[in-house]
């Protein structure tokens, strides 16, 4: 994803004082409408089927657009709207990954999930297993990935908002951060699911409205004929039809491409492998339910996706690369610009109103991510490593839900504490690095679990933590962390591995961990219980 | 084996539901469907990729107007995605429910919490 590390928040701040009130303004009234939602739903959360899965009573409608709501994050929007502005061609090549996923979701693993898990992705991996030694590995995976995933959104979260408000220094970009992950603590530790749900619903309809007003002014603009917006689009870019062409950005050198295949991979396989989205399949009654929400979030991230290629060319037309290259170096304002650009242009009511609408979007879009990213990983640490490993399943209910709320509280700090010191990570290297462990450790996991009879406890321990271990090191040993000017560490240079994308190694080393873990262990796999697991995710006979 | 098996142990209605006909041709026909068409989709994707990395002259033909290869096949990814997306609802609403839900009502006795059929 892209790099806000880059911005230059000065640039749009002629603009910014402007819209500045009126952007705190509608932030503002989302902030207290969602609170004011958190604490309806605390009132009627009462057991941790509430907490964790939002009493199961959500439609498969609701579920769909809280998925879209959970998946399409700032970086999505103004990442993706971005890369087609400045690179054409490969910002859209891009975003197709993130869509075809949801097949592997929808086809492999929603129902079944649904079907025989309770709370987290951990109860399908340890349905048949030994559970101290799963639930530990599962939960450390579920916890490291949602954390790579949260830096990514909060580190953004504290970039975008100097450069939405145009206010610059560190002071501005800290207290973002300090109250985005005071935000994301209240929603989860008071509304648990089902606030953290109502959060993500009304962010999905908020960002769907935005892109499709602006979608529609673009092509207005163009009356409708799309090859007329990618003819202006590509003379505006100055790169002429090599800009409606694979290869600006992934294409340069052969190992440009092999990283790109290398992402694609993790993208597509990412996706059903990615906690935060997994547990989302709980909070519906049925497995029936649970692929009509895929069925929906494919539509509507879908949909999404489309409308960023229109805003992403329509920036190029309209606003021009320079002009959004000089306001951010990785594109990220695009989409505002074009904003401020349809509303009339800078300076003028509409423009400053428009852009105003659009940054307050992106805002409620992060705190919707963060939530449902700090909800998944301490429901985790409480149901799986605290209720399951430390108490060896003897905590009661109560214990156990209080124990996730303190644990959304640690996270909730952890996050503050990492986003504040660590600002200088690359967000798009953070968010590719937690689909490939999802990639790598989650999904041979989950998929051989519910689909591989002979598949034992060493096989699950070993392909969870040989693609948890491999790809986070493959990343330490690439030039995302040492030997580069954009490195985490510039000046030194311990680097050895080409790529930085580590999915082409690493996914295939969890699948195969999985099967030698297998086959080398002397311990038979329970036959009844892969019948009863079998039973349970087809028929959703015995299913919480 | 140092913790016993989540929550509840296997019911005992599940017991033998594994080795019946029905059940064996409702794994069937997931499997069936599920395998084949993931495997469809995920080598599409893959040729997609591939040729847009590989293959630049042959993405950048001209179709019509500035519209070409590469952004047709794009178009096309999320024209398949919708489509395989509603060829499943269809398939499992005819041939996977009804079965599962024969299976369940066999199975599962009346005062057994049965998963609700309600808010969809």
């Amino acid at each position: 994803m892209s790099d806000w590390r880059t911005s230059n928040p000065v640039l749009l701040a002629g603009s910014a004082s402007e819209h500045r009130t009126l952007t705190m303004s509608l932030f503002g009234v989302f902030v207290l409408a969602t609170l004011g939602i958190t604490l309806w739903a605390g009132r009627q959360t009462k057991d941790a089927a509430d907490f964790y899965a939002g009493g199961r009573g959500f439609s498969g409608l609701q579920n769909g657009l809280a998925i879209s709501g959970d998946y399409m994050s700032a970086a999505s929007f103004l990442g993706i709207a971005g890369a087609i502005a400045l690179f054409g061609y490969d910002g859209f090549l891009y975003s197709i990954g993130f869509l075809v996923a949801w097949l592997v979701a929808l086809l492999l693993v929603a129902e079944p999930l649904r079907n025989s898990g309770r709370y987290t992705m951990a109860d399908v991996l340890a349905f048949r297993m030994r559970q101290r030694p799963v639930r530990t590995a599962a939960g450390i995976s579920t916890i490291v990935v949602s954390i790579f995933y949260l830096l990514a959104q909060m580190v953004g979260a504290g970039s975008l908002v100097a450069l939405l408000l145009g206010v610059s220094g560190e002071g501005a970009k800290r207290w973002t951060v300090v109250a985005v992950g005071a935000l994301m603590v209240v929603y989860v530790v008071f509304g648990g699911m089902k606030g953290t749900t109502w959060v993500q619903i009304i962010k999905a309809v908020l960002l769907i409205a935005g892109a499709a007003l602006m979608t529609v002014m673009v092509l207005a603009k163009y009356h409708f004929n799309l090859s007329s917006l990618l003819g202006a689009a590509a003379d505006a870019s100055g790169k002429g039809s090599a800009f409606l062409e694979p290869g600006l950005k992934y294409g340069v050198t052969g190992t440009s491409k092999l990283d790109f295949i290398s992402l694609a991979l993790a993208l597509l396989l990412g996706t059903a492998g990615l906690p935060h989205i997994l547990v989302r399949f709980y909070t519906v009654p049925t497995a029936k339910a649970a692929r009509k929400s895929v069925f929906w979030a494919i539509g509507i991230i879908g949909v999404f996706y489309l409308m960023t290629l229109a805003l992403g060319f329509g920036a190029a037309a309209l606003v021009g690369p320079k002009a959004i290259k000089a306001s951010n170096a990785a594109g990220n304002t695009a989409a505002p610009l074009l904003a401020e650009h349809l509303g009339g242009g800078a300076g003028t009511a509409g423009g400053a109103a428009l852009l105003a609408v659009i940054s307050a979007v992106a805002f409620a879009t992060i705190l919707a991510v963060v939530a449902g990213l700090t909800l998944a990983s301490s429901a985790s640490f409480a149901h799986d490593i605290y209720a399951n490993v430390i108490r060896r399943g003897k905590a009661s209910e109560r214990e156990e839900v209080r124990s996730a709320k303190l644990a959304a509280v640690a996270v909730g700090a952890v996050a503050i504490v990492l986003s504040i010191y660590a600002d200088k990570l690359n967000t798009a290297a953070l968010v590719a690095l937690a689909f490939a462990v999802a990639a790598s450790a989650n999904l041979p996991t989950l998929l051989y679990s519910l689909f591989w009879k002979r598949f034992n406890t060493v096989g699950a321990v070993s392909s969870v933590y040989a693609g948890l271990i491999t790809s986070v090191a493959l990343v330490f040993f690439s030039t995302v962390v040492s030997g580069a000017k954009t490195s985490l560490f510039p000046h030194s240079d311990f680097h050895w591995f080409p790529l930085e994308n580590p999915g082409l190694v690493s996914i295939p080393v969890g699948f195969l961990a999985g099967w030698i873990g297998t086959l080398l262990s002397k311990e038979p796999a329970d036959p009844a219980k892969y019948a009863e697991l079998e039973v349970r995710s087809l028929t959703g006979l015995g299913a919480h | 084996m140092d913790t016993p098996p989540t929550a509840e142990a296997v019911p005992p209605e599940v017991r033998g539901t594994d080795e019946t006909e029905e059940f064996r041709s409702l794994r069937g026909a997931f499997r069936g469907f599920a395998f084949p068409v993931t495997a469809g989709f995920i080598l599409w994707y893959l040729l997609y990729v591939l040729l847009s990395s590989y293959a630049p002259a042959f993405m950048a033909t001209k179709v019509f107007g500035h519209v070409n290869i590469a952004l047709v096949l794009g178009l096309l990814q999320f024209a398949s995605t919708f489509a395989i997306a509603a060829w499943y609802a269809r398939y499992a609403d005819r041939r996977l429910d009804p079965t599962a839900a024969a299976i369940r009502e066999r199975y599962a006795p009346a005062n057994l919490v049965a998963p609700r059929e309600v808010g969809e």
